[in-house]
């Protein structure tokens, strides 16, 4: 049974609006619709058809760069190759077809599901914080899924990842600890202003990091400096049976959390307001814990610190396509991953032949920008 | 609503008690043994001093705080057992206060309302689009309350009065049969309160809407209520129109103060001032 409907209000005779606006009312809707002021179908799926259609370009651009330069008609004959509609052609072919399917292939689809999982972790958690500088790495959540993960390393029991995948749920562990700790923080007062929970995120950071570098003080040398390449942000190495994990983690959390799209814009009107909606938000913001720390303990074990991924492009996403979740998940998911494939062709081709790790490149582009949003923007921040 | 209305009561409150969980045992109820109705279609207001238990009474009201004992009827269901939704459906809360850190606009805030009725494939629920019906709701909540102009701009950027006035175009877009409203003329200029207060007046009428407001003010409550309803330390000390509840008497036994009380030179309710 039914308890209350609501239907007394549609039967009721004409009210204030049908009197004033009769007849206006249907050309307002439409002018929301086709200004975007409100969501529609169409304008979700143009805009993410172009972000889609903008990713491919750009993963075609960045695999022509590197330590050696492959052409675009190269890169067509390798593609052919292996699509099985042309033969091989000479030798040149077979070493980029070597460079391309192995090495850089892997690289920018790593970097394409590693971008678009922090920065879709990063939209999750300035919607469940409600504050729009919140981001894995400088909260710290990023430090403990490091952590969760050396701490696999130095017991050694990261050796069977593809069989079982220790390393991200390590990752995972820690992630959600550092979450919880912030969270609590957080809660304890409220909404914390910005200023304060980016001062826990330091101070939880700088724990965490000094516990790593415990980890690495005690590991022999060689394992030591693996662990610190790593530490520092790199999309070098793993190859396809790494990337198959980390691509289940992200579908399967990607798909859960957008079925949650609607609730977090209403999450984002305060915790009360969201409960007055009927949305349970205990259980919601549970879900979405769990689900954010199990993606960056993914993320983190592969990729290791990569930050301010997480922060730059929602925001910047933000400003064009609007808050709406709904669509600003999945277009920050992808800007996120053209972001950080860029952002790994410029780490490995500014000191070409040498790399520096993509962590750094990150971090010197989202860095400022970071501190830009706190200094003057600070109207829409607090 | 039918059920409310045949009975002449929207919500029914039995012998409700409530405590803060972390509340040491030998503390004061916060709201104590409360018996009352809100009847349909009225506008009931609650005043009392700080730490009254007014914004919590609201809380118990809307199904966001469970009575320590005692129950809360809407219509024939207790409202522990309506399932979340459902109750959004029927009941909307208006907060005191609303930050919005993110670039919503006042459309996307109001079409936010809608979300107890929205439907969909499990898929849908999280990338769907509202429907026409959702639109029309949105938008004649927005004529009601006078922002469709405001559609477009963000709420961030709005003036605490436009902001209200946004609120409660979302809370009118739930289409509620029982709208709560918890301090709605705080921090706001008196233009704005006048505006707010004649909204709530025709929303009422326009919309047989029952209305349950929180207020500080007795002047607020005393000019925009049918009823009030005054409350110290948790209790009831008084119940009924203006005329009967907000008298110097009275608010010598709740605020401990004497203050002046007479007729309001238009509407001839009770005005209170301070002594000279």
């Amino acid at each position: 049974m039914t308890p209350v409907s609501p239907q007394l209000l549609t039967s009721k005779p004409p009210t204030l609006a049908s009197n004033r606006h009769d007849g206006g009312t249907a050309g307002h809707r439409d002018e929301w619709r086709r200004t975007g002021t409100t969501l529609t179908h169409r304008r979700w799926l143009g805009i993410m058809g172009a972000l889609v259609a903008a990713s491919v370009a750009i993963g075609i651009l960045c695999l022509q760069f590197g330590a050696t330069r492959v052409d675009l008609a190269t890169l067509l004959v390798v593609a052919k190759q292996w699509l099985g509609l042309g033969s091989v052609e000479g030798d040149g072919g077979g070493t980029a077809a070597i460079i391309m399917m192995h090495i850089r292939l892997p690289r920018v689809l790593m970097g394409f599901v590693v971008g678009g999982s922090l920065a879709a972790v990063g939209v999750t958690l300035q919607a469940l914080l409600r504050n729009p500088l919140a981001d894995p790495y400088v909260l710290g959540v990023s430090s403990g899924a490091a952590l969760g993960a050396a701490l696999a390393m130095l017991l050694g029991i990261g050796a069977s990842m593809i069989l079982l995948p220790v390393l991200p749920l390590c990752g995972f562990a820690g992630g959600l600890l550092a979450l919880l700790l912030i969270y609590r923080l957080a809660q304890s007062q409220g909404r914390l202003p910005v200023h304060s929970l980016l001062l826990a995120g330091v101070i939880l950071n700088a724990i965490l990091t000094a516990l790593i570098m415990f980890i690495t003080s005690i590991m022999e040398p060689n394992r030591s400096a693996g662990l610190m390449a790593w530490l520092m942000g790199s999309l070098t190495a793993p190859g396809y049976p790494a990337l198959g994990v980390l691509v289940g983690y992200a579908v399967l959390v990607l798909t859960i959390v957008m079925h949650q799209a609607h609730a977090l814009n209403v999450l984002t009107l305060g915790e009360e307001t969201a409960r007055s909606l009927g949305i349970e938000t205990e259980r919601l913001k549970k879900q979405l814990f769990v689900l954010t720390a199990l993606l960056t303990g993914a993320v983190v074990s592969v990729s290791g610190m990569i930050g301010f991924v997480g922060m730059v492009v929602p925001h910047a996403v933000r400003l064009v396509v609007g808050s709406d979740h709904r669509l600003l998940l999945p277009a920050s998911a992808l800007v996120g991953g053209m972001f950080l494939v860029i952002s790994d062709t410029i780490a490995r081709t500014i000191l070409a032949p040498a790399e520096i790790p993509v962590g750094i490149v990150t971090a010197l582009a989202g860095g400022p920008f970071f501190l830009y949003l706190l200094l003057w923007r600070k109207d829409r921040m607090l | 609503m039918s059920v409310a209305c045949s009975s002449g009561t929207a919500l029914r409150v039995d012998r409700v008690s409530f405590r803060y969980r972390n509340d040491q045992a030998g503390r004061p109820w916060t709201v104590e043994d409360l018996s009352f109705d809100v009847r349909a279609g009225e506008v009931l207001g609650i005043v009392g001093p700080n730490g009254s238990g007014k914004s919590s009474l609201l809380k118990l009201l809307a199904g966001l705080l469970r009575p320590s004992s005692g129950q809360i009827r809407l219509g024939s269901q207790w409202i522990g057992h309506i399932a979340p939704h459902l109750l959004a459906r029927s009941i909307a809360v208006v907060p005191q206060e609303y930050v919005q850190v993110f670039p919503f606009t006042v459309a996307e805030t109001v079409l936010m309302g809608r979300f107890p009725h929205r439907r969909g494939s499990w898929w849908g629920m999280g990338i769907g689009e509202e429907s026409e019906h959702d639109l029309r709701q949105a938008h004649q909540a927005m004529v009601e309350t006078d922002v469709v102009a405001l559609a477009g701009r963000l709420v961030s950027d709005l003036s605490g009065g436009e902001r209200q006035r946004v609120m409660i175009a979302r809370a009118l877009a739930q289409e509620p049969a029982v709208l709560l409203l918890d301090e709605p003329m705080a921090f706001l200029d008196i233009n704005h309160q006048i505006e707010i207060c004649a909204l709530i007046r025709r929303l009422q009428r326009e919309r047989q809407l029952t209305v349950v407001l929180v207020s500080h003010d007795l002047n607020v409550a005393s000019q925009s209520c049918d009823r009030v309803m005054m409350l110290k330390d948790g209790r009831i000390v008084q119940i009924g129109s203006p005329m009967e509840t907000i008298t110097p008497e009275s608010l010598r036994a709740v605020y401990g103060c004497d203050v002046v009380v007479d007729a309001h030179p238009h509407s001839g309710r009770p005005r209170v001032t301070m002594p000279a």
